[in-house]
């Protein structure tokens, strides 16, 4: 499971984007793409190495309010160990 | 249409001349036929009416895409069209300095092939001195920083070499390795009784693939391609004919797969005379095989149908010469018989070599 101090950051050979025929957004990979719901996305996005998980949680937690804290620190936890198990994310120190 | 047909991956095969011989190429036996008659501003055109038909995914390849050289302005334009862009080459001819840059213009990944994981036998499977070579280019695409997937070819000669494949796809910090079992279309088929492997090499090469599968997860993505020859069932081959998949050929033939312009009676379109759209909805060649419509028994009454759709119909054209008969790979197949006897010949040494990739006269069957 990945720490909450660590700083996820797409691999990068993924890339989003949007994707007009779904209203949705991808996440782009060789030969592969996984669909993004609306919460995964703002995950995605925010993998950029800079932020904590931490931080991350606290950003999403703000924005879908009132859902509880610890239901957003789950879902984004579990989202992020299934990239890494993909190998679409590394972690920074 | 609806998006139970929505195209995802566009297969753009820039060309079909190459500088590799390899004996499974699977390109039409008489490529030549095909010559490269799409410019640039015609590809830009394809791809961009692609990415409006739904497609996210481009592969650049042929043959082989590099002798295209316009190949900067395909990747610049193809990347303008939002599309992830990967680079599916042998390597041959590539310098560092065109694939740098490749990358400025915003490549997303390169595949590169190898044939075994030594020169003697990787060359004397494309029929050319270029393995060396190969690994020079796969180390610059990672220099790059381009994600990297090697693929290789998998059939008798190397299915004992998985182990020394995967290690070497580590050192080289492959980023996915592709270890796709020859499929027995174009020239595979040609080369079928020297290709074939055994079950009991299969059965090894596949323990050796798992076990790496599992030790490389999140680092390496390792990919073991089944050979239909030894399944029950058939592949989903495209995932469904004209479903997800579109191919266009260097002579601009909208194609639902890359060998589906060798199947008689049907009538493919050409990106020149009508907009791409157009074609994937409303050509008789592209509707001919969507459905359940067109099925014979076993697979019209099949719970499977919907998983695998039939299989391979240019599979079962080569084999039986009735593109719309059941793959004969399935094992409920009334032509089953075909694949147990190839299967039963690979018991045996084949006592004949290669026939190399090489321009040849049509011949009529």
């Amino acid at each position: 499971m990945i720490a909450l101090d660590s700083r996820p950051r797409l691999a990068a050979k993924a890339r989003i984007r949007f994707d007009r025929k779904t209203a949705q957004h991808l996440l782009l990979y060789p030969e592969r793409g996984l669909v993004l719901n609306p919460t995964a996305a703002d995950v995605a996005r925010l993998c950029t190495g800079e932020h904590t998980v931490h931080a991350i949680v606290e950003r999403l937690a703000e924005k879908y309010a009132p859902q509880p804290r610890a239901q957003v620190e789950r879902d984004v936890v579990s989202f992020l160990d299934a990239l890494a198990e993909r190998g679409l994310m590394q972690t920074e120190p | 249409m609806s998006d139970a047909y929505r195209p995802y991956t566009l297969v753009a095969e820039l060309t079909y001349r190459c500088p590799l011989r390899c004996v499974y190429c699977s390109n039409p036996v008489e490529y030549t036929r095909h010559t490269d008659g799409l410019d640039t501003a015609d590809w830009l055109r394809v791809f961009r009416e692609a990415e409006e038909l739904g497609v996210v995914q481009l592969h650049l390849t042929g043959g082989e895409p590099v002798l295209r050289d316009d190949l900067e302005a395909l990747v610049e334009g193809a990347r303008a069209a939002d599309l992830y862009t990967n680079l599916i080459t042998s390597g041959i001819p590539l310098s560092r300095e065109r694939l740098a840059r490749f990358r400025s213009l915003g490549l997303d990944n390169v595949q590169v092939s190898i044939q075994d994981v030594a020169a003697p036998s990787s060359d004397r499977v494309a029929g050319a001195r270029v393995f060396e070579r190969k690994l020079q280019v796969a180390r610059w695409v990672k220099e790059l920083g381009f994600p990297l997937t090697l693929n290789v070819v998998l059939h008798r000669e190397n299915l004992g070499h998985v182990e020394e494949i995967v290690a070497l796809a580590e050192a080289l910090a492959a980023d996915r390795l592709e270890l796709a079992n020859t499929q027995y279309v174009g020239w595979a088929l040609v080369n079928r009784r020297v290709l074939l492997p055994t079950a009991a090499q299969l059965d090894g090469a596949r323990r050796v693939s798992a076990a790496a599968h599992a030790r490389l997860r999140g680092k390496m993505e390792v990919l073991f391609v089944m050979p239909d020859y030894y399944s029950e069932f058939p592949k989903a081959c495209m995932d469904g004919w004209a479903r997800r998949f579109l191919v266009v050929s260097p002579d601009g033939l909208a194609l639902p797969c890359h060998a589906a312009h060798t199947l008689p009676g049907l009538v493919f379109e050409n990106v020149k005379d009508r907009p791409l759209e157009a074609i994937w909805r409303d050509s008789p060649a592209f509707n001919a095989f969507r459905g359940d419509a067109w099925m014979p028994e076993p697979c019209k009454s099949c719970e499977r149908r919907a998983i695998d759709f039939g299989g391979c119909r240019c599979q079962a054209y080569l084999l039986t010469k009735n593109a719309a008969a059941t793959d004969p790979a399935c094992s409920l197949s009334p032509d089953h018989g075909l694949i147990e006897a190839a299967r039963q010949e690979a018991l045996s040494a084949p006592d004949d070599g290669f026939e190399y990739r090489a321009p040849r006269p049509a011949v009529r069957k």
